[in-house]
């Protein structure tokens, strides 16, 4: 016990998580606007615009995230020397977490099409026929109530974006919670069992509390009709 | 109930009763051209041609898939049309875009369904077209609306969300809503079709308050009390073609065509 219960002073455990959550916070904000600017491109009825919004959904949402993450480092700052400022760690972090928001902004966007598909078509008529744009009748009528109603698959979408952001170990942020772990597995291969346990419960504990806050909003916001 | 409270000195709501001496020296506000729309192989409207002039009360009579409600949400571009103009106090309507945005917000439309906005309260329904589209200051749409609340009679009412509020006073308010925009048409689209019987009467109590304000109206409608009270001319559709056109009078006792003499029978054997 003793043993196992060296490695949180060897290692800054909750330090690699907090890492994790600052990944998921910059590229849920990241994923969320570029995600509702995609359902706004698929649900506008503009021909091409639609079609720009589809191809990015099918191109990315089928790729796997680590091909997308290596890419942004490896490509676009390796290759092309595409930076986000900061120093050398800050840029790896950046590059990750642009990597995650734009894999996730896919999921984003098709959970807002799903909460899209819950507002009666009579709402956008009406917003239609007092004399709102399609711009504004999305702002003010559409969306509002599409969020609403998206938001247990917008929780989803969060769930796997926090434990996502352990992919950001292959965008070489070596402080977050997967890398810390591979580095300790090999300093402590006594105990490789609990340490997988220890990162694994982490998770658990860090992603319990956004399942039962989307399910409680999900309830409390939910629009009566 | 049908309390004649002019809210407004715009022209909408001269106070002439007599509206069907009303000559228009300005043209139509509703004009339809050789209007024709196929749903594939079902030819919905067909060869429309139709005229509603300022103060007009037309009811649109007919069976179920007679393209009568398909013909008033043409007018307000909710259906496309494949053939044919639709002009709006004399403006083309126009296909996309800010334009038609703007024509729209001179057209009322009420639906079956209501269509309150389920997220706003009552007031905020009223109050988002003249905000939004017209640009006006929030406390004066916000008297504007209440005025037109109260005179629908769901101002007590107003902070409630739409759920809230029975089909009756959602329909009522959903008038509030289209007359906030200060329209120079009001169409109607089945209005009374989703209510339960009890409340059919407060809805059309406030549409034949309208009526007698002046206001110009296409109703859509199964309900031929409003249309002898109310109409000036019923039209009578029949497999998207306007079969017959008369004064409610002329129209219930004496029909010209076999397919409106047909309908009026249904009517009196089935009531």
């Amino acid at each position: 016990m003793e043993n196992y219960l060296s490695i949180f002073t060897e290692y800054d455990i909750p330090g690699a998580f907090w890492v994790n959550i600052q990944l998921t916070f910059w590229a849920a904000i990241g994923a969320l606007v570029l995600g509702t600017i995609l359902a706004l491109l698929r649900i506008s009825p503009v021909a091409s615009f639609q079609a720009i919004g589809a191809s990015y959904v099918n191109l990315v949402r089928n790729t796997p995230l680590t091909i997308i993450i290596l890419f942004a480092v490896l490509a676009l700052y390796g290759q092309l020397g595409f930076t986000l400022g900061g120093d050398f760690q800050a840029n790896f972090f950046r590059l990750s977490v642009l990597g995650l928001a734009v894999y996730h902004a896919a999921f984003v966007c098709e959970a807002i099409r799903s909460g899209v598909n819950t507002v009666p078509l009579g709402q956008a008529e009406a917003a239609r026929a007092i004399g709102l744009g399609f711009m504004p009748a999305a702002r003010l009528i559409i969306l509002p109530q599409a969020f609403r109603g998206a938001i247990v698959p917008l929780g989803n979408t969060l769930i796997a974006l926090i434990k996502n952001s352990t992919v950001a170990a292959v965008g070489s942020v070596a402080t977050e919670s997967s890398s810390v772990m591979k580095t300790m597995i090999e300093f402590r291969s006594d105990i490789v069992i609990p340490i997988f346990l220890t990162f694994a419960i982490g998770f658990v504990i860090i992603v319990i509390p956004v399942g039962l806050l989307t399910t409680w909003l999900s309830k409390k916001l939910a629009v009566a009709r | 109930m049908s309390r004649v409270v002019s809210v407004t000195s715009s022209n909408v709501y001269c106070m002439n009763n007599d509206h069907q001496a009303q000559a228009s020296p300005a043209g139509p506000i509703v004009q339809l051209a050789g209007v024709n729309k196929h749903y594939g192989a079902l030819h919905v409207l067909n060869n429309i041609n139709l005229e509603v002039t300022k103060g007009e009360v037309v009811v649109i009579l007919g069976p179920s898939g007679s393209g009568k409600s398909t013909l008033c949400r043409a007018i307000n571009r909710l259906e496309t049309i494949d053939e044919g103009t639709i002009k709006i106090d004399g403006n083309t309507l126009p296909s996309e875009g800010k334009a038609l945005a703007k024509l729209r917000a001179d057209v009322g439309m009420v639906f079956q369904s209501f269509n309150l906005f389920a997220h706003k309260s009552i007031l905020e329904n009223v109050t988002l077209g003249p905000i939004k589209v017209k640009g006006m200051k929030k406390q004066e749409a916000k008297d504007l609306a209440m005025k037109l609340l109260e005179r629908v009679g769901v101002a007590n009412q107003a902070d409630k969300l739409p759920a809230q509020l029975s089909g009756g006073q959602q329909q009522r308010v959903a008038i509030a809503r289209a007359l906030a925009m200060k329209p120079k048409v009001m169409l109607f689209d089945e209005p009374t079709s989703a209510l339960d019987p009890e409340m059919i009467n407060e809805v059309l109590d406030t549409m034949v308050g309208l009526a007698k304000e002046g206001m110009t109206m296409l109703v859509v409608t199964h309900e031929m009390g409003f249309a002898r009270k109310a109409a000036d001319r019923v039209i009578f559709m029949a497999d998207g073609q306007i079969v017959e056109q008369a004064t409610p009078e002329q129209f219930f006792t004496n029909p010209q065509s076999d397919r409106a003499k047909d309908f009026l029978g249904k009517l009196i054997t089935n009531h």
